[in-house]
């Protein structure tokens, strides 16, 4: 499947910024079943200063704020083509070593409430067990858009029994890591059947099961990952995988607004 | 300022016979300090105490000149420094600096392995949780190519001896190693106090200290940087205890002082305001632990660091002076494995020995060192200073009790060590010479053209009889330390 992405975020300050740093990491990765057709980043009002791959293979690119900026326009376009994978991306490609993903994070840490979700989770094999957590995190916290906070922990999830997309791969990779499975966060789109426009990123898991390599888990919708699913970038939680990591100084009332469009060719 | 502290070097109490580095054990004068010897006993005790306060009062001065850019603490800066030199043959400097070649090298090609294949790993060497459970392990260090391949630019060995022959190595100092000022500043002194001696002694020199860090540091310029490197120092700023030293270094360099609030990402490098306009650095020599080096990769909250630094340095633009990173080859844990990671890369058996460690995380270790707790040194893994740490001879009963229990909560947080006869040398008291313990931290440097170490090093001395502690905090001072021509 082809699938044509557009992603503008964009920052308006009513008091220009003094300075500005943003790490973006919006491009999609060449993978096993994923090929980068073409992609390209377009600025207003910031400049690209350099590029990097970081650990998780993800490709990063570090840009400024112009002097006195008001607005920051980043677009990031391109096209995509998937093949099916049923949701197994395959064996680990390093630098990082697997036990990497083994390693909780603030974000990630298993307190009581991460543990009593586990201690529900039944299976046969490894893989049965996973499906089986992604269901039970599923049925104990509710999808609801802006009910969650963007730094809130897997723990405060749980306790909360709300969240979105990001909160339920938090949980999922808190409660994976703790069964001993290698987890990591995927940032990247989805596109969604019924429409162009969506309203943010997506976000899901992947676990590492052995003799199938990543195994891709969506506890908000319900499925592995299909040829639907676009992976943009990896990390130990949402701060590695952000599309958008940044540091403005100056800058008053900053206004953020994102617009994707994810559409099949 | 205190010294960051060879923490080992608070060894307890041992009462068997001493090494004397000037006397030996049987009180027959050692070669290297027969010259010294013979102009000692020809000077007038009255004479050298005055020289002594005038040393002293050299210190102040030098203490004053280095306080101008920061606040009233000289006296807290002030180390007493005592006149009579730590001498070490030629042939002894050889073997030593040998071995800390050695050792040098494998560190480097331990950080390079461990932020890549990890074969030490693989090949079952060291055990994955000692890496993957570290905190001194920085992810963000992964396959990153540091130019020319160098990880720790500048190291301190901090090492003890015990008698003729041995030297221990009590800690690795991989990220940043201070005291190289102390170093220089003592044999100033000497030199302009008793210059004579430095006739009647062929001492080989220090001096030259900062014109090789220069260019060693130049010579790790990342490969596209054209023309003369620029080379600058980072200093949290006048508030850290080392800032004199960051100044010093900087000013003996001919090289700019920087804080972080002079750095920004400018076209894909770092670059220094200048009165002319942002000027890139090809090296930075920086005295800003990792954790506040990058407010943007690392502590957010960090107003000491460069925000972007981080990922400049992984797309090539800069070269950072230790790589961030390194303070997993010095951790604690890690220092028990050094024999094997020197001969897992060298293929070499390791010059320099190391002081047998008891990691408490192993059960059979944790059950010795609870049974022989009032014989051993026990060290917090990733402590430093000194800080948290049981000198088991020195303890009450009460205090290894109480450490008892924490070693039983938390035994993986623990390594303990057996207490060393450390060797002394005299120091020159109101009533003549008198034996004190001492340390060494030798001082090297690394870049692709090879591997340099300072003769001699650092010697500090414990000035109270008896005491083992050499933290400039708790009584300790300096000596020049001479390496001789044979």
């Amino acid at each position: 499947m082809r699938l044509f992405i557009r992603h503008i975020t964009r920052y308006a300050f009513d008091t220009p910024a003094s300075h500005g740093l943003q790490q973006l990491r919006k491009t999609p990765k060449s993978t096993h079943h994923q090929q980068v057709l073409h992609w390209r980043t377009d600025l207003e009002g910031s400049k690209k200063e350099l590029g990097f791959e970081d650990h998780h293979n993800n490709i990063v690119e570090l840009i400024s704020f112009e002097r006195e900026a008001r607005d920051v326009v980043i677009v990031s376009e391109g096209e995509v083509e998937i093949g099916d994978n049923h949701g197994i991306v395959g064996r680990h490609i390093g630098p990082a070593p697997l036990w990497l993903y083994q390693r909780p994070t603030d974000r990630t840490w298993t307190g009581p409430g991460c543990r009593a979700l586990i201690r529900k989770v039944t299976g046969e094999t490894e893989l049965d067990r996973l499906h089986a957590l992604r269901e039970v995190i599923a049925g104990a916290i509710s999808f609801e858009i802006g009910a969650s906070l963007s730094d809130w922990s897997a723990e405060d999830a749980v306790a909360a029994g709300r969240g979105v997309c990001q909160d339920h791969t938090h949980v999922f990779l808190a409660c994976a890591r703790e069964m001993g499975f290698p987890a990591r966060y995927v940032s990247g789109y989805l596109m969604l059947d019924d429409r162009v426009e969506q309203d943010a990123t997506h976000a899901w898991a992947e676990a590492h099961v052995d003799g199938l390599g990543w195994v891709g888990f969506d506890v908000s919708n319900g499925i592995s990952p299909d040829m639907r699913y676009v992976r943009v970038a990896t990390g130990l939680d949402y701060g590695e995988a952000a599309p958008v990591t940044g540091l403005t100084i100056g800058g008053g009332g900053e206004r953020l607004s994102v617009q994707i469009e994810v559409a099949q060719q | 300022m205190d010294l960051p502290s060879a923490s080992g070097s608070n060894h307890g109490m041992s009462d068997t016979v001493k090494f004397d580095e000037m006397w030996g054990r049987d009180g027959m004068l050692r070669a290297p300090y027969e010259r010294f010897q013979g102009w000692f006993e020809g000077e007038d005790p009255k004479s050298l105490r005055a020289k002594q306060r005038e040393a002293e009062e050299l210190f102040r001065l030098t203490g004053i000149t280095f306080n101008v850019y920061g606040r009233a603490e000289a006296e807290e800066r002030l180390i007493p420094f005592d006149i009579i030199p730590r001498i070490i043959s030629g042939r002894e400097w050889q073997r030593l600096s040998r071995g800390i070649d050695q050792r040098v090298r494998a560190i480097n090609a331990f950080l390079h392995d461990i932020y890549h294949r990890q074969e030490i790993v693989r090949a079952g060497r060291i055990p994955q949780e000692m890496i993957a459970r570290n905190v001194a392990f920085l992810p963000h260090m992964i396959g990153v190519a540091p130019p020319g391949g160098i990880y720790t630019h500048i190291v301190g060995i901090d090492l003890v001896r015990t008698n003729d022959d041995d030297f221990f190595v009590l800690e690795d100092n991989a990220r940043t190693p201070s005291g190289v000022s102390y170093m220089l500043e003592n044999r100033e002194t000497m030199l302009q106090m008793f210059p004579e001696l430095f006739s009647r002694n062929r001492v080989q020199p220090v001096q030259n200290y900062p014109r090789k860090l220069r260019q060693s540091l130049a010579a790790c310029a990342p490969a596209g940087s054209e023309g003369r490197p620029c080379v600058a120092v980072l200093t949290p700023g006048i508030y850290n205890s080392a800032y004199f030293e960051h100044a010093f270094l900087a000013d003996q360099m001919g090289v700019e002082l920087v804080e972080g609030h002079d750095l920004r990402v400018v076209d894909g490098r770092v670059a220094m305001r200048t009165t002319r306009g942002y000027k890139p650095i090809d090296v930075l020599y920086r005295r800003v632990d990792d954790d506040f080096l990058d407010p943007l990769n690392f502590n957010p909250d960090s107003t000491l660091g460069v925000p972007g630094i981080m990922d400049v340095y992984r797309a090539g633009g800069i070269t950072i002076a230790n790589a961030p990173g390194t303070g997993i080859a010095d951790d604690k844990a890690i220092y028990s494995y050094m024999p094997e990671i020197v001969e897992f890369y060298t293929g070499e058996r390791p010059i320099l020995k190391n002081v047998p460690t008891w990691r408490c995380s192993e059960p059979e270790a944790l059950a010795y060192v609870l049974e022989h707790l009032d014989e051993l040194v026990v060290k917090e893994v990733h402590g430093s200073g000194g800080y948290g740490m049981l000198i088991g001879p020195a303890a009450t009963r009460k205090d290894l009790a109480a450490f008892r229990r924490k070693l039983k909560a938390r035994p993986g947080h623990y390594i303990a060590q057996p207490t060393l006869s450390l060797s002394t040398v005299p120091i020159f008291t109101n009533k003549g010479l008198a034996p004190r313990h001492v340390d060494l931290r030798p001082f090297v440097l690394v870049s692709p053209e090879g591997i340099s170490i300072t003769p001699g090093g650092l010697t500090r001395v414990a000035l109270k009889k008896g005491s083992l502690v050499v933290n400039s905090s708790q009584g300790g001072g300096t000596k020049d330390t001479w390496v001789l021509e044979d």
